[in-house]
């Protein structure tokens, strides 16, 4: 029903993914390159490999964190709705998922403990993330 | 040369690299501004343009699952969202109301006939419930076009205010979207939404008593309420329908010949930022929303019987109005009942007649 509701094609584009992989990787090479020639001493060069690859490996992050960010923006709310079935009779209270073709008022087949007729008497969405109160 | 008393070459790097920067956005500060708004804008489009492509395959898949058209219709439904209705012309405002009147009915009629050739299979709900499906995928394709004609426009002229302007309606804009991508869902699958809070406390008072039809789209019951005689009157339900209260409120009143002590109008009515959903308020006037007409033919004929117009409102915002009916909304029917109880002790006599109107889209509830 409305699971389906945020099953678009949003995905982070395969072609940015692969960009940000590879800085990632020579990002780290970077690094590694950097730790190696300041143990061999070499100060000035260890330093700008450091910082080029901490600066690359953070941009490369900052920019996995902007595009995941936009595609969660793009996704739309999923809700449950929900139908109440009752029987006026005996008063039993069943409450489950919506199934197309229902309405408010509709009778549906005998109730199991007192052959009375069934009837939808609310359908509503349940809410997972309710708006913040601002309490002023 | 030396930009500043720094002798290395790192503090003169830098030293240059912020005077350059100053300069910069100096000269191009609003330029920059202008590009971050445009980007706001665009990712928002894009997420326009994800919600109307997702209403239009919604719109074509209901069409095929229930319709179970021969053809693709897909080239039917793109032209569907294309249509428009031009509203009469007000040089002259006399007489106004009526000309909306017919070309409401016209469109209505025309849409009606549209889809019942898109899904021949349909039935009568089937159709109301189609042609709401397809009226929200014709706002979603509305509102998106019209951003993007916006933001083409701003972006060809670099006119800055046009895209700010646009970028500070844009989380409304969203807002409003949204709800129609919620609508569209529940039209699809028949579920009652939040303005069927009217149309769902008719039909409740109705429950179990005989209905008879009344123009147009409408169904009336006679039932006792209180010592009086009350005439509940909604739109025919479970299919997506309004049906025209005014039509159906002026019959009623002509056939008692105006003897009618009162009429109480229940509807969703929109709530301000901080109110809570689902919370009822009391007021007077034609508790009725669309083009006015509705309110206008009520109006008319009270104010010729002299009757008081009373209204009831359940709180809700637009989001709220279009989506599945929120729980909040659904468990305030009693809250109301019992202030309609109090309005009709305290406002009539026992024995009198009242009508008791439940307006709003009927969708996923019946009588």
């Amino acid at each position: 029903m409305s699971k389906n509701s945020s099953d678009i094609s949003n995905k982070i584009s395969r072609y940015l993914q692969i960009i940000v992989f590879a800085v990632l990787a020579l990002s780290f090479i970077a690094l590694i390159f950097g730790v190696e020639a300041y143990l061999m001493g070499n100060g000035t060069v260890a330093i700008y490999l450091i910082l080029i690859g901490a600066l690359s490996m953070g941009l490369a992050v900052y920019v996995l964190y902007q595009s995941r960010k936009r595609v969660e923006k793009l996704k739309t709310e999923d809700t449950k709705v929900m139908t109440t079935i009752e029987c006026r009779k005996c008063k039993t209270k069943d409450l489950r998922e919506f199934e197309r073709g229902d309405f408010v008022f509709k009778e549906l087949g005998k109730c199991d403990k007192c052959e009375e007729n069934k009837i939808i008497t609310a359908i509503y969405k349940e809410i997972k993330n309710k708006e913040k109160p601002f309490t002023i | 040369m030396a930009f500043a008393p720094g002798t290395d070459i790192v503090s003169q790097i830098i030293y240059a690299a912020s005077l350059m920067l100053f300069v910069v956005f100096m000269l191009y500060g609003q330029r920059i501004q202008f590009y971050v708004m445009i980007r706001e804008v665009e990712n928002s489009l894009r997420k326009l343009k994800v919600i109307k492509e997702k209403g239009r395959k919604t719109a074509i898949e209901t069409i095929k699952e229930i319709g179970k058209p021969e053809t693709d219709p897909t080239s039917k439904v793109d032209r569907y969202l294309e249509y428009f209705t031009i509203s009469p012309q007000s040089m002259d405002p006399a007489g106004i109301v009526y000309k909306l009147d017919h070309i409401l009915d016209v469109r209505d009629n025309r849409l009606k006939d549209e889809v019942k050739l898109i899904a021949p299979a349909s039935d009568e709900v089937q159709v109301f419930n189609l042609e709401n499906t397809l009226e929200a995928a014709m706002a979603l394709n509305f509102i998106y076009r019209i951003v993007r004609h916006f933001y083409i426009q701003g972006k060809k002229t670099l006119n800055m205010y046009i895209i700010l302007q646009l970028q500070m309606i844009l989380p409304l804009v969203m807002k409003e979207a949204e709800a129609y991508a919620n609508a569209l869902e529940a039209f699809a699958f028949g579920q009652p939404i939040g303005d069927g809070v009217g149309p769902l406390i008719a039909a409740r008072l109705m429950q179990g008593y005989e209905t008879r039809r009344v123009p147009k789209d409408c169904v009336v019951a006679t039932l006792p309420f209180e010592g009086r005689t009350a005439l509940v009157l909604k739109a025919r339900g479970p299919g997506g329908n309004v049906g025209k209260p005014g039509d159906a409120v002026k019959e009623l009143i002509e056939e008692n010949k105006g003897k009618i002590a009162m009429v109480i109008m229940i509807d969703a009515g929109l709530k301000l930022e901080g109110e809570k959903v689902g919370e009822v308020a009391e007021g007077i006037g034609a508790a009725i929303g669309g083009p006015g007409v509705d309110a206008f033919k009520i109006e008319e004929v009270v104010v010729k019987y002299k009757i008081p117009l009373n209204a009831i409102i359940v709180r809700e915002d637009i989001g709220d109005a279009v989506s599945p009916m929120r729980k909040e909304i659904a468990d305030s029917v009693d809250n109301v009942l019992e202030r309609m109880r109090n309005v009709v002790n305290e406002r009539t006599k026992e024995g009198d007649k009242i009508i008791i109107v439940g307006v709003g889209n009927t969708i996923g509830v019946g009588q």
